[in-house]
């Protein structure tokens, strides 16, 4: 991949942290406004991407950690994981169940399991577009090379 | 609340996503490929059984009642369904731990294989017509992946067809689905039970349900759409295109099923009438299209698609006995077309090829396969007293009651032709001498997957085989059970009341 601009390489620094952050917020925001786990994911993967094109393949997968078809079936572990609370307590799969923290001065917390559920939809989609456009990457770096399809 | 309902769903899902994080552990994911298949074939006979003794059950999925939220309802037809794609499923797991080489498994194959089934499982069993939707696009997208596994030139060719037609097959259903909620203002189906039987026949609905049946005609490989079927299944690796045959065109058969049962019943004399004219094209291209081919794979592919005429033809014929026959036809059809396929891919690790004229001598070197091809191949054929017989048996019987002579005679026909391209394999895989240049693997062969373990492995191939031609025997020889089965679920089908107070409650009577 050619050498990037420098302005680029500066912003895409500081960008990722703060995509990353607006990310999480619309993830958590996302229960009961605009938002959710599936928007959250895309602005995530936007974030990496974008760190990817300025900086390169390899410190794009260092910024990411794991194998993001990891992060694909993890999120699915999480997604149903989510459906089985409910089915413990004899209500159908998916129903909701909150638990609520009251150690907060500024009022109790309610954690859901819809929240699980948006946190593994949030993962799939990072997974799956970073899975795509990592494959997409590595192409490009080396054209001779033959394709593999579904890698 | 009935876990068992969602448990086909969610087993193969989790076991797929247990399997996607084993991502570099082979043995992990062969481990969970046989414990998720198993599991699920556990779970699926466990609802069949409850469906059996309590009726129809139904699932509110996350607490919210019919029709807004998702139903999961499990019929008899539904539940029979589950279980077949769980002995399949199963079948093709213990068989791809040998012919599945770690190059394939290195691409997904695991991962794929589950989250096929649960897209499989979950169209049979959701209430709700967009899901149903939802759960075709999962099947089509892991199908798709499964189907170019490996990369090969014919596989492009092939799955370049099978996608082009199933996006048009998606892309009528879902405006169909469009046209349908704009009618009726709902997609339960259930509740549209309710609305279109209030509204009435008119000229909307009737356009709807064409709409729906080319989709499903589509995606069940029925005439005249079903050319993408011979084209692309022929190509993958044995072990997809047995899981392919025995469960991917039956989804487009159930949904038909459903959907001419419990929606579409407003005009019967015209949909059902153009339902048994495809019946019988799809009977006779089918078998037709088998007596030009001399490959392995493309003559049982071009079987699939006659076979699916002979499932249509008992929704077309609309009576008790012939939905009858229909049902038990699907069961008969998934063991035997998915055991068949499985016996091509052991005549390839013996012989190297898929091609009649390369094949030949199998019967003096291994007897218990020629006996293994001849138990499915002639229950396809219809020979008592194999299970495939009876399903012709009941379907004839039902057409001369209706007195549908011609598709009567149809049948019978086909049924002759597929006894002659059975009987065209035997002689040339089996009977026959081995041509020269013997024992040489082909080149051109379309796939490399032999084995890891050549010699150890064959026994855990044979396994499945033997397994469902078991089950083809006991079908045939034990008839009685799979028949007062089929008789109860098209009783369930034809009576749709059951269905709609089950998944309804008593919203069903409350609404205007």
């Amino acid at each position: 991949m050619r050498k990037q601009s420098v302005i680029l390489r500066t912003a895409a620094h500081v960008l990722l942290p703060l995509l990353l952050l607006f990310s999480a917020f619309l993830l958590l925001r996302g229960h009961n406004a605009p938002g959710g786990g599936f928007i959250a994911g895309l602005v995530a993967s936007a974030a990496l991407a974008l760190y990817l094109f300025s900086l390169g393949i390899a410190s794009a997968r260092h910024a990411l950690g794991v194998d993001p078809r990891r992060l694909i079936g993890a999120g699915l572990v999480i997604a149903i994981g989510s459906a089985l609370p409910a089915a413990f307590f004899g209500d159908a799969f998916f129903t909701g169940r909150w638990l609520t923290l009251d150690w907060f001065p500024s009022g109790p917390l309610k954690l859901g399991t819809p929240l699980l559920f948006d946190l593994g939809v949030y993962l799939v989609v990072i997974g799956s577009v970073m899975t795509i456009v990592l494959t997409l990457a590595e192409a490009e770096e080396r054209p001779d090379a033959p394709s593999n399809e579904g890698d | 609340m009935r876990p068992e309902i969602a448990l086909p769903i969610l087993i193969p899902l989790a076991a797929g996503a247990l399997s996607l994080l084993a991502w570099r552990s082979h043995a992990a994911q062969r481990t969970l490929g046989l414990v998720g298949t198993g599991l699920l074939l556990a779970a699926s006979l466990w609802l069949a059984a409850s469906t059996w003794q309590d009726g129809i059950l139904v699932m509110h999925m996350g607490g919210w009642p019919a029709p807004f939220g998702i139903v999961l309802v499990s019929d008899l037809l539904g539940a029979i369904m589950v279980v077949l794609a769980g002995i399949t499923g199963f079948a093709t797991a213990v068989y791809s731990l040998v012919a599945v080489g770690r190059e394939h498994e290195r691409f997904g194959y695991y991962p794929l294989l589950h989250l096929l089934l649960a897209g499989v499982n979950g169209a049979f069993l959701t209430g709700d017509v967009f899901n149903l939707y939802v759960w075709f696009e999962v099947m089509l997208v892991a199908s798709f992946a499964l189907l170019i596994l490996g990369g090969e030139r014919a596989q492009m060719e092939g799955a370049i067809k099978y996608v082009t037609l199933n996006l048009l097959s998606s892309a009528l259903f879902l405006s169909a689905i469009g046209l349908l909620y704009g009618m009726a203002g709902t997609l339960n189906m259930a509740d549209l039970a309710v609305r279109l039987a209030e509204t009435g026949s008119n000229g909307l609905t009737t356009v709807i349900a064409v709409l729906f049946l080319v989709a499903f005609g589509i995606k069940a490989a029925a005439f005249p759409l079903f050319f993408w079927l011979p084209a692309s299944y022929h190509t993958p690796l044995v072990a997809v295109s047995a899981l392919f045959a025995g469960l991917l065109t039956k989804v487009g058969v159930y949904a038909l099923f459903r959907f001419f049962t419990l929606i579409f019943t407003h005009d019967v004399a015209f949909t059902h009438e153009v339902l048994l004219w495809i019946a019988a094209a799809t009977m006779l291209t089918g078998v037709l299209g088998a007596a030009a081919q001399f490959e392995f794979r493309r003559i049982l592919s071009f079987h699939i698609v006659s076979q699916i005429g002979y499932m249509i033809m008992g929704l077309a014929l609309y009576t008790p006995l012939a939905i009858v026959g229909g049902v038990f036809y699907i069961v008969h059809h998934i063991i035997v077309k998915a055991n068949l396929f499985l016996i091509s891919g052991v005549v390839y690790r013996l012989r190297g090829s898929y091609e009649l004229a390369r094949l030949g001598g199998l019967y003096r070197s291994s007897p218990g396969l020629a006996l293994l091809f001849l138990i499915p191949a002639l229950s396809l054929a219809g020979m008592p007293p194999l299970s495939g017989f009876f399903a012709k048996f009941i379907l004839v019987r039902a057409g001369l009651e209706a007195g549908a002579y011609t598709v009567v005679g149809v049948a019978l026909v086909v049924g002759l032709l597929t006894l002659y391209s059975m009987i065209k394999i035997w002689n040339e895989v089996f009977w026959k001498a081995m041509p020269e240049n013997d024992g040489e693997p082909n080149d051109d062969v379309m796939n490399d997957d032999r084995p890891a373990q050549p010699a150890g492995g064959l026994a855990l191939l044979y396994l499945p085989v033997i397994g469902l031609a078991a089950l083809t025997l006991g079908i045939g020889l034990g008839a009685q059970p799979f028949l007062e089965l089929a008789e109860r679920a098209a009783a369930q089908l034809l009576d749709p009341t059951g269905y709609i107070h089950a998944v309804l409650g008593d919203a069903a009577g409350i609404r205007p």
